[in-house]
């Protein structure tokens, strides 16, 4: 009896200490409040029943906020955050500075090649997976059937500008408050400039050529800002140099947008039941002009591990498992089709059950017709399609931004703001050390 | 006639003190009511002040996606500690710089205050590494101490202002009768300064509850306070405004409610010194 006693005390122990080891493995993971992510911390059951002795603990900011707090950590090795939430953007800055664990060794099963090929170049680095993308966008061009009809029209699956730019006039009923085109107009990197770099590869434009010399002087930057503000101020809704994705959301969903060329995750929020005009919103291909490049982008929310993180293990384990073929099936079982985390994987898109969901399709047209690696009609030296993957990229393009956001509202020239572009983009670049 | 006069002109100061308040109070009322909106509501074109359908969905979603008690613990402990930590050292700082002046006090005070014009980003890196190499990052006790440091200097001035109103010849009276320094600071002076001394907290607690820089950058999780639960709520892209407002009401509600109560001392000791 006093053996047993002793067993069992021992056993006691045994467990006690057994759950304080297990206790002390808590994986941190900072990331940003969309729809997937929150979809993602309530299935979290499922990830800790399958590795007991992992918790998880998380961190919920605002992008911009989330940027500079992981920034601070991760240039500073803080070592506050085991798996962080980035963008395409930081991945390759981030690789090559030799702060991110390289991912190659997610697991026999992760299979790493089922990952669709444009979102795998924007995060490896020399051939090396940096970051498991978590979820992928494009953009591309929705518009109001009934309005399109009305004007006498038919939208083509792969619209030119010209189209774009006839058809927003013929839409345009401005006594009636309908717009025939609502763009982003509101000055910053990841507003209007995402918008405007990526609609500038379509017309042949680039930040720089290929001994990185600001290009913000040539004839297709021009013409892009010079389209742009044309068909804005003829068809674009008023004050639109203060819209964002949110803005342009709420003028489309109460019916005053003919059309809207945004991010393709928008296409779920104007087709469900809260919005007016869910029965007759149609979706194209974003606009090109002819020159083999297509004005969408290319963006998408992953998941990294930063070096010198103390649980490098369990980290690996949850990135694996959030970015699995098993979860996207979790997330389908509990939340339905419709809400799987979209523009990951090349097996999510031959699955039968994913391809009746109305906008699946054109999410991975748009997708995969975006090249980070090669984004513009002439060669460059930077990856990125509607950024420059470079650390001055920031703050460079959320002053032109503003520049291009004032041309908008009438407050300076196209010529001007293009010229103070040049003249800002070409002194921080020579600053910076960069043109050879 | 000249009743009149008096009238009219305290009618239209009346009208012009609450139009002003309530436009300054806007804002927040908007807040309000949005959290208690839907989503589609929250956006839509025709805002309706009133007349839309009231719900509790927001609150209900913001509490089952945190935990609302812990930030707001945190919040508490970061708030109170940090103004306590910092009357221990301005009360002193203050009743020397007022009762023992030197030539250099004026230029000490500024000094004080010029900590207040850098941009505290222009210091994020340095604190940042300090807070690693101390363990502290994360911690309660580390923003309990940059807070304390950041109003420091407006603790020492509003003091400073308080004590130089206190007639230096009761402390000369208190001598006489042979009061020696510790008891001239307890019993004298304190109690006369307690109303100055209880605004000057108040205000601390306040710009500590509201401070969104150290707290949002120097925490992740088990130190995060309000600030970083209503930055949870914010997106780039989709529907949040409603939820996004209940989590700013629930945040500012505490300190709303206390500044409500205690506006007669906060009015009193952010005027106090300031006609002269």
């Amino acid at each position: 009896m006093k053996y047993f006693k002793k067993a069992a005390l021992a056993a006691a122990t045994g467990a006690i200490l057994a759950a304080g080891a297990a206790q002390a493995e808590t994986v941190t993971i900072a990331t940003v409040n969309n729809g997937d992510m929150v979809r993602m911390q309530k299935l979290t059951d499922d990830f800790t029943s399958k590795n007991p002795g992992i918790e998880l603990e998380w961190v919920t900011l605002e992008e911009n906020a989330l940027r500079q707090q992981v920034t601070t950590d991760i240039a500073t090795k803080g070592g506050q955050f085991d798996v962080m939430t980035i963008g395409t953007y930081e991945v390759p800055i981030w690789a090559q500075q030799g702060w991110l664990v390289p991912l190659d060794d997610l697991g026999a099963d992760y299979d790493i090649d089922d990952i669709l090929p444009a979102i795998r170049g924007g995060l490896s680095v020399d051939g090396s997976l940096y970051a498991a993308p978590f979820y992928g966008e494009s953009s591309m061009v929705m518009y109001r059937t009934d309005l399109m009809e009305a004007a006498g029209m038919e939208m083509p699956e792969a619209p030119t500008w010209d189209f774009i730019a006839d058809a927003a006039r013929a839409m345009t009923d401005k006594d009636n408050d309908i717009y025939g085109i609502c763009l982003r107009g509101k000055a910053g990197w990841g507003e209007n400039m995402a918008f405007l770099t990526a609609t500038a590869n379509s017309f042949g434009a680039r930040w720089f050529d290929e001994e990185w010399n600001a290009q913000f002087d040539s004839p297709q930057w021009a013409e892009t800002l010079n389209f742009y503000v044309d068909l804005m101020n003829e068809a674009g809704p008023p004050g639109a140099s203060n819209n964002g994705f949110n803005e342009n959301l709420t003028l489309f969903r109460n019916g005053q947008c003919g059309m809207w060329i945004d991010a393709t995750v928008a296409a779920s929020f104007v087709t469900n039941e809260e919005s007016t005009v869910a029965d007759s919103v149609g979706f194209a291909l974003a606009p090109d002009n002819g020159l083999g490049k297509r004005g969408n982008w290319l963006w998408a929310w992953s998941l990294a591990i930063p070096a010198g993180t103390q649980q490098e293990e369990a980290a690996k384990k949850f990135v694996a498992w959030a970015t699995s073929k098993d979860y996207l099936e979790l997330v389908a079982e509990n939340e339905g089709w419709a809400n799987v985390p979209p523009g990951t994987r090349t097996s999510l898109y031959e699955n039968p059950e994913y391809q009746k969901v109305p906008f699946a399709q054109m999410t991975l047209d748009s997708i995969n017709s975006a090249d980070p690696t090669n984004p513009t009609v002439d060669p460059v030296p930077y990856v990125g399609v509607q950024f420059v993957a470079i650390p001055e990229f920031q703050g460079m393009a959320t002053a032109v931004g503003q520049q291009f956001s004032a041309a908008l509202a009438g407050q300076t020239t196209v010529e001007s703001a293009l010229a103070n572009a040049q003249a800002l983009t070409q002194r921080t670049m020579d600053r910076a050390g960069y043109p050879k | 006639m000249a009743r009149q006069v008096t009238l009219n002109r305290r009618l239209i100061n009346t009208a012009v003190a609450w139009s002003l308040g309530l436009l300054i109070f806007f804002p927040i009322l908007w807040t309000i009511l949005t959290s208690f909106k839907t989503e589609a509501e929250a956006i839509s074109l025709q805002p309706s002040l009133f007349g839309f359908d009231w719900t509790l969905e927001n609150y209900q979603e913001v509490n089952a996606r945190s935990n609302y008690p812990r930030f707001f613990a945190n919040s508490v402990i970061i708030a109170v500690g940090s103004t306590l930590l910092g009357l221990c050292i301005a009360v002193p700082a203050a009743w020397a710089m007022a009762f023992v002046p030197s030539n250099r006090t004026r230029g000490i005070l500024m000094w004080m205050l010029s900590t207040k014009m850098l941009p505290p980003v222009g210091v994020l890196i340095p604190i940042y590494l300090i807070f690693r190499e101390f363990g502290l990052l994360d911690s309660r006790i580390g923003l309990v101490f940059v807070l304390m440091m950041v109003n420091l200097p407006i603790i020492i001035w509003m003091l400073f202002t308080y004590f130089r109103e206190i007639p230096g010849e009761i402390l000369e009276a208190a001598r006489m009768d042979g009061a020696n320094m510790k008891s001239e600071i307890l019993y004298v002076l304190t109690p006369m300064a307690v109303p100055g001394i209880a605004s000057t907290m108040l205000l601390c607690v306040i710009l500590a509850w509201n401070e969104a820089f150290w707290t949002l950058v120097l925490t992740t999780t088990q130190a995060a306070p309000l600030t970083q639960f209503i930055a949870s709520f914010s997106s780039p892209e989709g529907l949040f405004y409603a939820k996004l407002s209940a989590a700013s009401t629930m945040a500012i509600a505490p300190v709303l409610i206390l500044g409500w109560f205690s506006q007669k001392q906060l009015v009193r000791g952010l005027t106090f010194g300031a006609v002269k």
